[in-house]
């Protein structure tokens, strides 16, 4: 229980801001980042804790997006059981693409180009087959019920995604202090290593894939009951595939908190930058790859690296020995 | 006499036109220490990645604890209870040593408390009792040979298979591994060990298996390996022979 | 992909002569793939990086073709021999200063960096010049070669024709010059070779440099017949991709061969098929190939 007291902290405070902020730009602007921040807790199970690099994540928010869309859409499915399914659908996905790809023994650059590939091909056959709207997309009707899954107040929305966001941080946290977690960061640090010591590495990789896909398919199906629209350039796009492994790695990869510090950060980031030189196509992203370079360079382990770096500098330059190795037990 | 624990019976690897390891059979028994020694590309490592599941073979089997284990995954022959280290050592880098441990742990302890706790003892058993807490990639060559061991050892092994776990170890620090080695085979674990550190050879191992360019060409008790003329012109040569015969009357 | 003709209906007469030529076209697409593709896998083959930079690498190169042709009036033929040094240079920076301090040897970071760079260089373009798209106006760019049994676009035999010079001429410096050999044994055993006295970040510096080279005269000679926006780099390179891990990652002849042959699949599988399932095909093999035989046709064991 004890391990959960940050989150609760954390979670408590975001909780509290609708309480200050009655503004819709800054509420859309929260649940837009936690929204990514969830989609990129997906990313950090398979990525971070796992160390295989999808890049293809967008596959998962897709395949929640359209699955609860076309069940409210064209067979009239409550939207509630339409996201489960959404993430049923999105695990399914997972399960499917984890285990062709780690059955194949796909690591590394491989891994990432395969899963690059499954993403473009359900965009393209997104964009062609009727069941999605082709070209067109999918609308949602606009039913501001809660049953509905739909809210007058954008704080609702706030509050939906701040659960959805804590319930993947008490997850990620879960899987960290267990059993599967010591063993899928084993496999992370030296797959064969992990092997000799009794690591079933495939089940390991393909657990951890399902979680993941499960995680970032639920941000998808929150998009769509936010946005009440889906085509295959948003469902699929490299936005959100580009979106959801940035934040984990600025925020740092690895790390629970890190896909929330790094929403915040890099969408802040684009914010700013749009406030100074206007909304035009292509600046957030290009700021994005920019600072993915730049934190790659200067600060691979993240913000959460980069902060416990600087923890033991500082103890190093002005601890004694007995107070660092003290320290270094915390 | 009692089935051995490992019985590795004709077994070969072959690789693409070049014949790593041919027909070779071994056995080791529980609770002992057996060697392997040889010249450096002899099959050593390619045999011990026959047995802990690393390579299948191409002909031949390998029976463990009376079954047939014969190209299972290393994760499987790992549950049944076969460990080994690496000739270049694979630390968890950026793990602490006590979560090193911990992952070999977990095997048989699902909690992470009891995991935790058992990898501490072992920790401690192997003298690392220190260093739990500090990052694997800080630790010198020696704390990570022992950090290797603790591991493996963690898994609750019956066999242990160990490469060349001395290399690269200097005189002292070796004399201060001798006694961990000898003490598993007390707690009733089977030991392998590739060795080149031939008096190590002699004070730990009560039975020593020589491969050469992929055959065992002898076998025997170290003393009467070490007497025998082609193992000294494959391997030892005359004057390193004559030295550890003296060593060891003695 | 390229300017395809839409699919025929069913009941026309599929005459072997159309087909013969369909395949042509192909074969002369697939040379440009050819091309694309040798810059990526000798990327690859030294650097044992996949260069996520690729495609937005060659969106830069048809916008730089583009201004250079819309601005001062030269022919995208005659361009791409300044573009190619120059792209070179870009190149050599790029891996110089930026991919290989910030990767570290990592193989995990050098991916990020790749990826990083190539949405930065995409999205810049995107910013700048805008989506829309535009081509290049050429005075021969509806002339076309009477072979006899059908005719064949000048701008497309010249393509063709210019790959095999190129890969003629990469062939001899790796095979002749001091530099290509210092690349080749870096491709094999960088240890050894950096042991041997060779400087190793000159020469990944050097091989990235020359894999762009080759993206800026693929890009000249795709420019006639094909179109310019931010993203038209990466739908190509995504095929380029598929004819690098189909002929095998770091061989030159499977990048050929590779690309010829799936220019022949996409021509002929666009034409019975219309071109979106086309791009689906070509993905499918790239998921198949990277699931049954990671290695290609001709590539080394992983």
């Amino acid at each position: 229980m004890k391990t959960f007291v940050p989150i609760a902290v954390v979670v408590a405070a975001l909780a509290l801001v609708p309480a200050f902020v009655d503004s819709n730009v800054v509420l859309n602007f929260l649940i837009v980042t936690l929204m990514v921040a969830l989609a990129g807790q997906g990313w950090n199970i398979l990525g971070g804790y796992g160390g295989q690099y999808s890049f293809g994540h967008a596959a998962f928010f897709g395949t929640g997006a359209y699955m609860t869309a076309i069940l409210q859409v064209r067979c009239g499915v409550n939207a509630w059981i339409g996201f489960a399914c959404g993430v049923a659908a999105g695990a399914i996905a997972g399960a499917i693409i984890g285990g062709l790809a780690f059955r194949a023994g796909l690591r590394s650059s491989y891994f990432a180009l395969v899963t690059l590939a499954f993403a473009e091909v359900l965009r393209i056959l997104a964009s062609v087959t009727p069941v999605t709207g082709a070209g067109v997309g999918i609308l949602i009707n606009l039913d501001l019920r809660a049953v509905s899954f739909q809210f007058q107040s954008r704080a609702m929305f706030y509050f939906a995604i701040l659960a959805l966001v804590a319930i993947s941080l008490a997850v990620t946290q879960l899987i960290e202090r267990s059993r599967f977690g010591a063993w899928l960061i084993a496999v992370r640090e030296n797959e064969d290593a992990a092997q000799a010591l009794g690591v079933d590495a495939f089940r390991v990789k393909l657990g951890a894939m399902i979680v993941s896909a499960a995680i970032t398919a639920a941000a998808g199906c929150f998009y769509a009951q936010y946005f009440l629209f889906i085509d295959a350039g948003i469902g699929y796009g490299t936005w959100i595939s580009i979106e959801a492994l940035l934040t984990p790695i600025i925020g740092g990869v690895g790390a629970a908190f890190g896909p929330l510090l790094g929403a915040l950060m890099v969408k802040s980031l684009g914010e700013t930058a749009k406030l100074i030189t206007g909304d035009a196509p292509g600046l957030d992203l290009m700021i994005y790859g920019a600072v993915l370079v730049l934190v790659i360079r200067f600060a691979p382990r993240g913000l959460v690296g980069a902060l416990a770096d600087m923890r033991e500098y500082l103890a190093r330059r002005f601890l004694s020995p007995r107070k660092r190795a003290l320290a270094a037990h915390g | 006499m009692a089935e051995p624990l490992l019985a590795v019976e004709n077994v070969s690897c072959r690789f693409g036109g070049l014949l790593a390891v041919d027909a070779a059979t071994l056995s080791a028994p529980a609770a002992r220490i057996t060697a392997l020694i040889g010249p450096n590309g002899a099959g050593k490592t390619t045999l011990f990645s026959m047995i802990s599941g690393f390579l299948k073979p191409t002909t031949g089997r390998v029976l463990f604890d009376g079954e047939n284990v014969t190209g299972e995954p290393p994760h499987r022959l790992a549950r049944r209870g076969v460990a080994r280290t690496f000739q270049v050592v694979q630390p968890f880098a950026r793990l602490t040593v006590r979560d090193n441990i911990l992952v070999g742990a977990h095997l048989r302890h699902r909690a992470r408390a009891a995991a935790l706790a058992m990898a501490e003892q072992v920790g401690r058993d192997v003298g690392l009792g220190e260093m739990l807490d500090r990052p694997a990639h800080t630790m010198t060559i020696a704390g990570r040979k022992r950090l290797e061991l603790a591991r493996a050892l963690a898994t609750e092994p019956k066999l242990l298979l160990l490469d060349e776990v001395l290399a690269g170890l200097n005189p002292s620090e070796i004399r201060d591994v001798i006694p961990t080695i000898r003490a598993l085979s007390t707690r009733g674990i089977a030991v392998i060990m590739i060795e080149h550190v031939m008096q190590a050879v002699m004070s730990l191992a009560e039975h020593v298996f020589v491969l050469a360019e992929g055959r065992i060409i002898a076998e025997g008790s170290p003393a009467r390996v070490v007497a025998d003329p082609a193992v000294v012109a494959a391997y030892l040569g005359h004057g390193a022979a004559d030295k550890v015969r003296s060593a060891h009357a003695h | 992909m390229l300017d395809c003709a839409p699919p025929l209906a069913t009941d026309d007469v599929l005459s072997p002569l159309i087909l013969i030529t369909a395949a042509l076209n192909g074969l002369m697409t697939g040379s440009i793939y050819a091309l694309v593709a040798l810059g990526l896998t000798l990327i690859y083959g030294v650097l044992h990086i996949i260069n996520f930079a690729h495609g937005a690498l060659l969106s830069a190169a048809l916008f730089a073709a583009f201004l250079v042709w819309q601005k001062l009036g030269i022919d995208p033929y005659l361009a791409a021999v300044f573009l190619a040094p120059t792209f070179f240079a870009l190149g050599y920076a790029l891996q110089r200063f930026i991919v290989g301090p910030a990767s570290r040897g990592d193989d995990r970071n050098m991916l990020l960096v790749t990826l990083g760079l190539g949405v930065l260089i995409e999205n810049a373009l995107l910013y700048e010049f805008h989506a829309d798209t535009r081509t290049v106006e050429l005075a021969y760019g509806f002339k076309t070669i009477d072979f006899g049994f059908t005719f064949l676009a000048v701008s497309r035999v010249i393509s063709f024709a210019a790959v095999f010079a190129v890969t003629l001429v990469l062939w001899a410096f790796m095979r002749l010059t001091d530099t290509g050999k210092a690349i080749r044994a870096v491709a094999v055993e960088k240890l050894g070779a950096e042991l041997a006295g060779i400087d190793v970040a000159h020469v990944y510096a050097i091989a990235f440099g020359i894999g762009t080279a080759c993206i800026a005269v693929a890009a000249c000679l795709l420019i006639p017949n094909y179109y310019v926006n931010p993203s038209a780099g990466n739908a190509f390179v995504l095929i380029a991709f598929t004819v690098v891990v189909l002929g095998g990652m770091g061989s030159v002849l499977g990048a050929l061969i590779g690309g010829l042959l799936i220019g022949v699949v996409e021509s002929l599988g666009g034409f019975f098929f219309g071109e979106s399932l086309g791009q689906i095909g070509i993905f499918l093999i790239f998921i198949v190939v990277l699931l049954v035989r990671p290695r290609g046709l001709f590539g080394a064991s992983a």
